[in-house]
């Protein structure tokens, strides 16, 4: 199974209540993946300050990072450590990867943090003092494993490349070919999770160039399997969904905010659901919003 | 008099277990905002009216009762029904009326992928349109669609019929179009009136099976 869930907001008195939102959506999809949960939050201030860069961690401690990694901020969430600098963000990736090899990078960006943990998904948004998060844009997963291990590591939302996020509902089946080709192409990998093959796709295409669309588009044409993929990035939201359409997906639509979870009862906790337009994804369609 | 049940209050459990046993003939549901299973396993002559959104298999395993969910449906809707009338003021999601066995169901919206798969009987009347692969491997039943069909509509499909008045995207395996018979036209016309609906009959064209997959055909011996 697995349930997704994602909030794209255009109206921005609305951004204080990011959190508390998609904490409500993510208490609706809880039977669907119990076992793990994660998400990412576009632009709080305590997790990524504005002009700072934000990098998300697990197997590191918030005091451990800063003691390693002088002048940074670190935040505590679950197992997850955000640290934050005034630094690029590709100058803290090598500054992490320098002082703290062992630390494992679920999420990188100037506007963004990944915070992932395993047990139940509302014990977990509250351990993640999810509730409290402002921002424009998030996206939740909750994890009902089936490829690879229930850690945390293994949940999503994928993060692999600068504000970007992927989180999926379904399992592909060529993913081991794909790793090996990517691995080809110089693409590192932090697991055996078919998901992340995914995600190390779309930031690949990403990086050479492709916007959302296309990326997804040829995401469709490689990969077989059973797919509902919402992909973020600083600026956009995006879904797609797989030939056969099996995986749930439902959109709603208002003037405030765009929002994508595996089923209705999500979607029910958003203001103005009652004069949203509501649709199911059509099959290997890619639908984008744009900030 | 009928019996209002918010499920803002009583959980569905409670919900389906005094449906399963009720006092009244007429039921009135408040707030089911997305859940699960509501208005499932009932045996009698009931109306139950659902006012808002419901979640997967509504109105599953339905017998003589007639539900009518205003507002869209989750997966499943009238999965396995056996008899009554379920009608959908609203959209429904995928597998529609799958396997359902008897009885009447009626989507006034569009209908999701696979509408009516492995239909056993079941009459399936949608207003809009219905997505991939409906009626797939259909046994017995009637589909009618007065919208467009999406791709490989009555795939694998053995003895129901299909009636649709839109466009057809792609037929499944062994899916073809038919003659519309007079009996067609006359079984056709009492479906769309069971539905409410006014859309005229002779705009309808029939689909079936071939009858090709199901038999065995000498020339394939040599494939066993």
């Amino acid at each position: 199974m697995c349930g997704i869930v994602g909030l794209h907001l255009r109206e921005p008195a609305l951004e204080p209540r990011l959190g508390e939102l998609l904490t409500a959506m993510l208490g609706q999809v809880v039977e669907r993946g119990p076992d793990s949960a994660g998400v990412a939050v576009y632009g709080d201030p305590r997790l990524s300050p504005p002009g700072r860069a934000a990098v998300s961690l697990l197997g590191v401690t918030p005091a451990d990072a800063e003691a390693a990694l002088p002048g940074t901020t670190a935040v505590a969430a679950d197992v997850t450590t955000v640290v934050h600098a005034d630094l690029s963000v590709a100058a803290l990736l090598a500054a992490v990867a320098d002082a703290l090899p062992r630390a494992t990078v679920i999420g990188s960006g100037t506007d963004m943090a990944v915070l992932k943990g395993t047990g139940n998904p509302v014990e977990l948004a509250e351990s993640f003092g999810l509730a409290n998060v402002t921002g424009w844009q998030g996206v939740g997963h909750t994890r009902m494993a089936t490829e690879s291990a229930v850690t945390p590591e293994g949940a999503h939302p994928f993060s692999v490349g600068p504000g970007q996020c992927l989180v999926h509902n379904g399992s592909f089946a060529n993913h081991a070919t794909i790793r090996r080709e990517l691995r080809a192409q110089g693409v590192e990998f932090d697991s055996e999770n078919d998901s992340e093959v995914g995600a190390r796709f779309v930031a690949h295409q990403l990086s050479e160039g492709a916007d959302p669309e296309k990326a997804l588009r040829l995401l469709c044409e490689r990969f077989d399997g059973f797919y509902t993929l919402l992909v973020s990035t600083s600026d956009s939201f995006a879904i797609v969904r797989d030939a056969i359409a099996c995986k749930p997906a439902l959109v709603a639509e208002t003037d405030a905010w765009v929002a994508m979870a595996s089923e209705y009862r999500a979607l029910d906790v958003l203001p103005g659901i009652e004069n949203a337009r509501i649709f199911e994804p059509e099959p290997e369609e890619v639908y984008v919003w744009r900030r | 008099m009928a019996t209002l049940i918010d499920l803002a209050e009583t959980p569905v459990r409670e919900l389906n277990q005094a449906l399963h046993t009720p006092s009244t003939a007429t039921w009135r549901i408040l707030n089911p905002r997305g859940a699960h299973a509501v208005a499932c396993g009932i045996r009698e002559d009931l109306a139950v009216e659902v006012e808002g959104h419901v979640g997967y298999y509504c109105a599953g395993m339905n017998q003589h009762a007639t539900v009518t969910v205003h507002g869209n449906a989750g997966t499943g809707v009238a999965e396995n029904m056996m008899s009554g009338t379920v009608r959908v003021r609203g959209n429904a999601s995928q597998s529609a009326g799958a396997t359902a066995h008897g009885g009447l169901l009626v989507i006034d919206g569009d209908a999701a992928a696979r509408c009516g798969i492995s239909m056993k009987g079941v009459d399936i009347v949608v207003g809009g349109n219905v997505g991939h692969m409906s009626a797939f491997m259909g046994q017995a039943g009637r589909l009618v669609v007065c919208g467009d069909a999406g791709d490989a509509l009555g795939d694998s499909l053995y003895e129901a019929r299909i009636y649709v008045r839109g466009t057809v995207k792609s037929l499944g395996a062994d899916c073809v179009e038919k003659e519309m018979r007079p009996e067609h036209h006359a079984e056709l016309a009492e479906l769309l009136k069971a539905a409410e609906r006014d859309e005229d009959p002779a705009d309808f064209r029939r689909y079936g099976s071939a009858r090709e997959l199901y038999h065995f055909d000498v020339d394939n011996t040599a494939a066993y």
